[in-house]
């Protein structure tokens, strides 16, 4: 893109520090009649084609990263079950190899597929992470999510998961946080696999014959209740050291799992109270996990439908409801109003302690561009918002510095 | 008498954890840095071959308990890596050699379905199975899996891949705006499979791919493994790159493919094969000596010597005779994690056999393992490679071959530029793609979906084992 105000005067927001701005990249939309659109492109939904040109519109609007969403089931409007629908869009692909395929085709905006913690292997997730970094040059991260459905676990057919009703009643809490336990451990898992090579292990001493300083690959030993992984990884330290780790979090279990291993987490307040109560519970979980001093990034999530007018956008999402043939409904506050009053909603919830965004747009092939194309700029007009990259790694847009290896003997 | 030429396929084999692969060389670059494997993607892509190959390990290799770090260690996640090569190449195929022990078929086939629709039709999994508990130890499973049920696993689970492959049948999606729908069938994806290793049912969430299912390749030797290969395999990673053995393995797995209706050209069998390209033959010998050295330095040497002799040799100096003592017959415990050490069915024997050798040809025990160790397949000028290559391809010793360049990443530069011109002046390899897709460039027919019904599986073995790395 080019910005003409690429020298945008100060404003009154300049005191605040810029914020993050992320968005969530989902089928066509996250408004179920997406597909619907004449702008959206449904047929093309299962090429690559698809994937970089959503990532390449990101990519000009500088933002920190895209995440994809992902599933080990098909899409379904019940939150347990599956359903028949044939009026949505039903399928996906890999997430992980959707952000490989796309990362040689951009140069600067991070990569952020979703990946399932469920029923998966660790030790493969972390090798196509850390791989998914060196093939972006640092730009990898991963959210982690956890399934209670029982359809997905019958995919796998290795154990069963209790049918729940309600995430509310205690059954439902007991199942759930036993399964955010397991996350942790799996999170864990895949970070010290990261680190099972210190970043010099490589030597190619073609005096002593050795390629590698094998006192600098180390076992993770890791035993826990649901698995026990030996390592070393097979893949050396990633480029970031550490790939941004994200999650999803609605209450107080996941809020301890992005507590406890995350890098950001997203958030849904829907006003400023929520979002102040919801940024001080994860602090004190912060803080008794022992990371008080680690940058941890809390990101609001919103849905929104943007225009210039205001009331086209409300009317465009009356049209989709009406075609869906119900209201939408989500767990994350839905916004639908103009780029510049959206700009004013952003910085109000970052007053209350939010320091990002992901947004999901409601038809992508009309939000996004809205989001890179009007907010961003509007954004950069009030001073909250990068005019240009400014950092060759995702961590480093997001502040984040490199870490230091858990296993790299103290020398400093 | 006289038949139509052959037309040879030739693929390029990333080059591997081991000592084939010289990482001492100046010119050697990255093993894991993506430029690495672009350049050489792009290499093969330049010289028109049918496609990439990448084997896998899953733990890294120990010998007399320590990581071994003899050679070149560390390799990149097979689909995240091929995912990210369909970015800088069109038409080279992929191929991933992924594991059936340590996966499960939900997951590895939504990959691979992922990877075919990512590629736009380039997808093949070299199915290999393993059971070792060192490798398990990675694994939530751990070491499960006796020896003997490791084939049944991987026939069942390839069995049930291809279920879930053919659980859409590629008409599905209309996406009809005006109608408001997306699918033509509720029940897309469905599946049901009770097995005995996999008892899973629901909905796969992956539409068909352009290939309909990625080519199947299959990499074990034994007599599961051809005959697994004969029932359903689309290629066979063979190691018999000459022309006896080569032609033995050929005419031995062809034969068995009528058993299972079958026509010969539904299975190619193609061997692993290095090279040494000089500027004359005499020239390229010469080189190909330089390079076994290489390839075997004094400490890899005695390691070698100990998957023979299962003890720790590291007292012996590799310029020196072999040791007089024998080799422990216990259980094998020196190396870890690696094929080799089947090699080897009478340690006593072979130890004898190479002393006897050592002996009489005034080797130490470096020149022995040099010796005795494999020599490059093809040693000479381009045309002299050139002539070898079309000439066992003729006679039925295979149908192209896997090469496996020993410098990464320009290993394979001078075999494009100089040896696949000739190939293509004789008419027996391709000047342009033919097709998008690598079933296009093999010659192979786009699968029929079939329907899943009774229990039928097209496999009456199964096999595979850990690909040479």
């Amino acid at each position: 893109m080019s910005p003409s105000s690429s020298s945008s005067s100060s404003s009154s927001f300049s005191s605040r520090s810029p914020l993050h701005l992320a968005v969530a990249l989902d089928g066509t939309g996250w408004h179920p009649a997406s597909w619907r659109e004449p702008v959206s492109r449904p047929g093309e939904l299962f090429t690559a084609g698809y994937w970089a040109g959503l990532v390449a519109e990101a990519e000009r609007g500088l933002l920190d990263f895209v995440t994809i969403e992902d599933g080990l089931g098909p899409q379904s409007s019940h939150p347990f079950d599956p359903d028949d629908r044939t009026d949505q869009v039903r399928g996906r692909l890999d997430a992980v190899l959707v952000a490989a395929r796309v990362a040689p085709l951009t140069r600067h905006i991070g990569l952020v597929p979703t990946a399932v913690v469920t029923h998966t292997e660790p030790f493969h997730l972390s090798k196509a992470i850390a791989t998914l970094d060196y093939v972006s040059t640092g730009r990898a991260g991963l959210r982690a999510q956890i399934t209670a459905r029982p359809n997905e676990a019958a995919h796998f057919g290795r154990r069963t998961i209790p049918r729940i009703d309600a995430y509310d009643s205690p059954a439902a809490q007991e199942v759930v946080t036993g399964l955010f336990d397991e996350a942790a451990d799996y999170v864990e898992v895949v970070r010290r696999l990261w680190d099972s090579w210190e970043d010099d292990a490589e030597i190619r001493s073609t005096a002593t014959g050795r390629f590698v300083d094998r006192d600098k690959l180390h076992y993770i030993d890791f035993q826990g209740r649901h698995f026990s992984v030996k390592g070393p990884s097979i893949t050396p330290r990633p480029p970031q050291g550490q790939p941004v780790v994200t999650a999803l979090a609605h209450r107080t279990v996941p809020y301890r799992l992005v507590a406890r291993q995350a890098d950001v987490g997203y958030v849904t307040p829907h006003d400023t109270g929520q979002a102040r109560a919801i940024v001080a519970e994860i602090r004190a979980e912060q803080e008794a996990a022992g990371r008080a001093g680690d940058i941890l990034h809390v990101f609001g999530d919103l849905v929104v439908f943007l225009d210039d007018d205001p009331a086209e956008a409300v009317a465009r999402r009356e049209r989709l409801d009406a075609l869906a043939g119900e209201p939408y409904t989500s767990d994350a506050r839905v916004f639908a109003g103009t780029p510049d009053r959206l700009a004013d909603e952003l910085q109000e919830l970052q007053g209350a302690g939010l320091s990002g965004f992901r947004l999901r747009p409601a038809v992508l092939g009309h939000d996004l561009p809205a989001i890179t194309r009007r907010l961003v700029p509007e954004l950069q007009r009030r001073g909250a918002f990068r005019h240009a990259y400014e950092a060759g790694t995702l961590r480093g847009l997001l502040g984040l510095p490199r870490p230091a290896n858990r296993y790299a003997a103290a020398t400093a | 008498m006289s038949k139509p030429l052959k037309r040879i396929h030739l693929a390029a084999h990333f080059p591997g954890v081991n000592n084939t692969t010289v990482w001492s060389d100046p010119e050697a670059g990255s093993h894991i840095e993506f430029g690495s494997f672009a350049h050489f993607a792009r290499t093969a892509e330049r010289a028109r071959f049918d496609f990439l190959f990448l084997a896998e390990g899953l733990r890294l290799r120990e010998q007399g308990g320590r990581i071994y770090d003899l050679d070149v260690v560390g390799r990149p996640d097979t689909f995240t890596v091929l995912s990210a090569l369909a970015a800088v190449t069109e038409h080279l195929g992929l191929t991933g050699t992924i594991n059936s022990t340590f996966n499960e078929p939900y997951e590895v086939a939504r990959q691979f379905a992922s990877l075919d629709h990512l590629s736009g039709g380039r997808a093949a999994w070299n199915v290999v199975t393993s059971w070792d508990a060192f490798t398990g130890e990675n694994f939530r499973r751990g070491g499960f899996l006796p020896q003997e049920e490791r084939y049944s696993r991987a026939k069942e689970f390839l069995a049930t891949a291809h279920e879930l492959f053919d659980s859409w049948h590629g008409d599905e999606i209309v996406a009809d705006r005006v109608t408001g729908t997306f699918l033509r069938d509720a029940k897309a994806g469905a599946f049901v499979h009770h097995g005995r290793h996999f008892d899973i049912e629901g909905r796969f969430n992956v539409p068909r791919s352009p290939q309909g299912r990625p080519v199947i390749f299959q990499a074990g030797d034994s007599d599961e493994g051809r005959e697994f290969a004969a029932s359903g395999a689309d290629a066979i990673f063979s190691r018999h790159a000459t022309l006896e053995a080569g032609r033995a393995f050929y005419t031995d797995v062809k034969r068995r493919l009528a058993a299972y209706g079958r026509r010969p050209d539904q299975l190619l069998i193609l061997p692993a094969a290095t090279f040494v390209l000089g500027d004359t033959d005499a020239e390229a010998e010469e080189l190909a000596k330089e390079v076994r050295r290489q390839q075997v330095s004094g400490a890899t040497a005695i390691k070698h010597l100990e998957f023979v002799w299962n003890r720790d040799l590291s007292s012996y100096d590799p310029d020196g005779p072999l040791p007089d003592i024998d080799p422990d017959l216990g259980e094998h415990h020196i190396a870890r994690g690696r094929a080799q050490v089947r090699m080897y069915r009478d340690p006593l024997a072979t130890a004898r056999e190479w002393r006897e050798l050592a002996a009489a040809n005034g080797w130490s025990i470096r020149d022995l393992v040099i010796e005795t160790g494999n020599r490059q397949n093809f040693v000479g000028s381009a045309a002299t490679i050139a002539r070898t290559i079309d000439d066992l391809v003729q006679a039925d010793a295979a149908d192209g071959f896997i090469l496996v360049p020993h410098i990464t990443p320009g290993g394979l530069d001078a075999f494009a530029d100089r040896v696949v011109p000739l190939l293509q002046e004789r008419g027996v390899f391709r000047t342009e793609y033919e097709g998008p897709t690598l079933r296009d460039h093999l010659g192979l027919a786009l699968p029929h979906s079939r329907l899943r019904s009774s229990g039928e599986t097209s496999m009456d073995d199964a096999g595979g084992e850990r690909t040479a790395s």
